[in-house]
């Protein structure tokens, strides 16, 4: 079977070759009939290929080179953009990018994991792979943007937190932990999009939020599909049963529900039309943060604790 | 008919000619010493010759750090309902069920209330023999309710993992655990409520990325492999061996992650003393 992506264009030149033949039949009635026709059944048939996307195919258009990273939706979305770095103890993560930035002419702080698309920018960026200076960057933006009242809007798109030496040694187990307690507790409202790979602790690290949303594309999960296989399978082929068997995307979370709401993407993902992802993502954020806004601190951290409480109770009590 | 062929068969070469000693003896894969099992117990597992840390299991350290080794088990009957009915080359729920019933436990955490040297307290330890002491719905409740217990009765809560980190198997149901507990301690924090979390060997993964590494103190065992990524892992990733004692307690305790690290036989005493610093005397 051929790719998503190629079966997308395979359905768009069938698209052309109808509009074509439009321009040709004129004010033939018959002809117009019969072509009306033809556009619905490419437009069922491009629903089939996007609902029947398997979990590793959606996995691809995550990681596609292509899709818009945080630079891009800040770009598209934003304004008066000013970024924050340094964690003030060690360095400067490239991996996470914090900063200010108006919102419809309201003050926010954004968080995001960057990746990058030519080699130079990709081993920059460390593939989007942070660092702990890196959340611990993103933490005290968060302590600040807490004491001046601004609310957080994070974008996470990371395969993980850097499994290095150096990271070991400067403590990113640490630097992911406490960021989870601080999150937890923060006194502004903080809104999660997951946009591309959210990739374990690395992706919760800035994820624990009053609103968890995730573009329809992308993945989260506790561990890489190929990791998976490799582990439980002991064979990494098994890439494709294994993102099935873990329920990574968008989809199967908000039907487990881990995360609040999918946000749509344009017609084959992402990565054909930023502007329009771009505004999509930008709706959904305004409607959240609209609801968000009304909440006193007290009712905000409630809520907050009580949505992670209760996310994920799947025991019984013998 | 050779001359030297045996005509007698009676003699069995794959009989049993050694006297049994399995489960005498243990062998401590430190410094190759052989020890008598009997001698292992009386020192707390721990190799008299090297110091080396054994694992035990979270009734031993129960035992080994509430008064008269006696207290009160809560929590106890909660059981995994396998959110993702996962199957990789065994279904999920068989590995389950075949672990509690070796294990005897329902999960691979066990909840107890008592007191150390008369201070009531709660204790939350991780049964590593349970599917690597991996954090699924079940961990993540278990610990989050003794925490929520230790608020509510303002006792000092004490966590005692061992753990590979996230359970592969629940996907991100475990993965949000890590933000449960999390969010659970920020809560305890506010309340002035003491916790001191106890890294033994090993504690890994998401276990480290999140309630172990968040103690008023964070202490370990000797020797113990704590990390965030596990050695193979970043093997792979650096394409470098790594140095000796790598993500040791001592590592960690030299590049400033750990409070201390505690021999086994002086943890009740450790963890005493800091209780008593943390809480006004009664």
């Amino acid at each position: 079977m051929d790719s998503p992506s190629k079966q997308q264009q395979n359905l768009k030149s069938l698209e052309k070759q109808i509009e074509h033949l439009e321009t040709l039949a004129g004010d033939n009635k018959v002809a117009l009939d019969q072509l009306h026709q033809l556009h619905e059944k490419v437009n069922a048939l491009r629903m089939q290929v996007h609902s029947g996307m398997s979990a590793w195919q959606r996995t691809e258009l995550a990681r596609h080179a292509q899709r818009p990273y945080t630079l891009d939706y800040i770009d598209r979305i934003f304004t008066d953009w000013s970024e924050i770095h340094g964690d003030r103890a060690y360095g400067d993560d490239p991996a996470i990018i914090c900063g200010m930035a108006k919102f419809h002419d309201e003050e926010v702080l954004i968080i995001g994991h960057q990746k990058a698309r030519d080699t130079k920018q990709k081993v920059y960026r460390n593939f989007g792979m942070p660092n702990p200076e890196g959340y611990r960057k993103a933490l005290r933006t968060m302590h600040m943007a807490q004491k001046f009242g601004r609310p957080i809007l994070t974008f996470v798109d990371t395969p993980g937190a850097y499994p290095g030496l150096g990271a070991e040694e400067r403590g990113q187990a640490e630097a992911i932990a406490r960021n989870l307690r601080e999150m937890a507790r923060m006194e502004v409202p903080i809104i999660a999009t997951i946009t591309g790979e959210g990739g374990s602790g690395g992706a919760l690290a800035i994820a624990v939020a009053d609103r968890v949303l995730m573009m329809e594309n992308s993945v989260y999960s506790v561990i890489s599909p190929e990791g998976c296989a490799s582990i439980m399978w002991r064979d990494a082929t098994k890439k494709e049963v294994a993102a099935q068997a873990l329920k990574i995307t968008a989809r199967d979370l908000k039907e487990l529900k881990m995360i609040d709401d999918v946000v749509p993407e344009p017609e084959g993902g992402a990565h054909n039309d930023h502007d329009k992802a771009a505004a999509y993502l930008a709706e959904s954020l305004t409607k959240h943060l609209a609801e968000l806004r009304g909440k006193s601190i007290s009712e905000l951290k409630n809520t907050r604790y009580e949505k992670f409480r209760k996310m994920g109770q799947f025991f019984t009590e013998r | 008919m050779a001359w030297f062929k045996r005509d007698n068969t009676e003699l069995d070469p794959s009989g049993e000619k050694r006297v049994r000693t399995e489960g005498l003896w243990e062998k401590c894969e430190q410094c190759n010493h052989v020890i008598w099992k009997k001698d292992l117990d009386a020192n707390l597992s721990v190799c008299p010759k090297c110091d080396r840390h054994f694992r035990i299991d979270a009734e031993a350290r129960l035992n080994l750090l509430f008064d008269d080794a006696k207290y009160h088990l809560f929590d106890d009957r909660l059981y995994s309902t396998d959110p993702l009915r996962f199957t990789d080359t065994k279904a999920y729920s068989d590995r389950l069920r075949k672990t509690q019933e070796s294990t005897g436990i329902s999960d691979a955490i066990v909840n107890a209330s008592g007191t150390i040297d008369g201070r009531p307290v709660i204790i939350s330890a991780m049964e590593y023999s349970f599917i690597g002491g991996s954090m699924g719905a079940v961990v993540g409740e278990v610990i989050t309710r003794a925490i929520e217990r230790g608020a509510a009765e303002r006792k000092p809560v004490i966590v005692i993992s061992a753990s590979g980190g996230a359970r592969m198997m629940e996907g991100a149901v475990s993965l949000m655990q890590m933000a449960k507990i999390s969010a659970a301690l920020a809560r305890l924090d506010d309340a002035g409520v003491p916790y001191i979390s106890v890294l033994t060997d090993p504690t890994t993964g998401g276990v480290t990325a999140s309630y172990a590494m968040l103690g008023d103190l964070n202490i370990a065992e000797p020797g113990a492999l704590i990390g965030f990524a596990g050695p193979r892992v970043i093997e792979q990733t650096i394409r470098q061996k790594l140095p000796e004692g790598f993500q040791r307690s001592e590592f960690l305790l030299e590049h400033g992650m750990l409070d201390a690290v505690v021999h086994r036989k002086n943890m009740k005493s450790y963890i005493s003393r800091a209780l008593s610093f943390m809480q006004p005397s009664n």
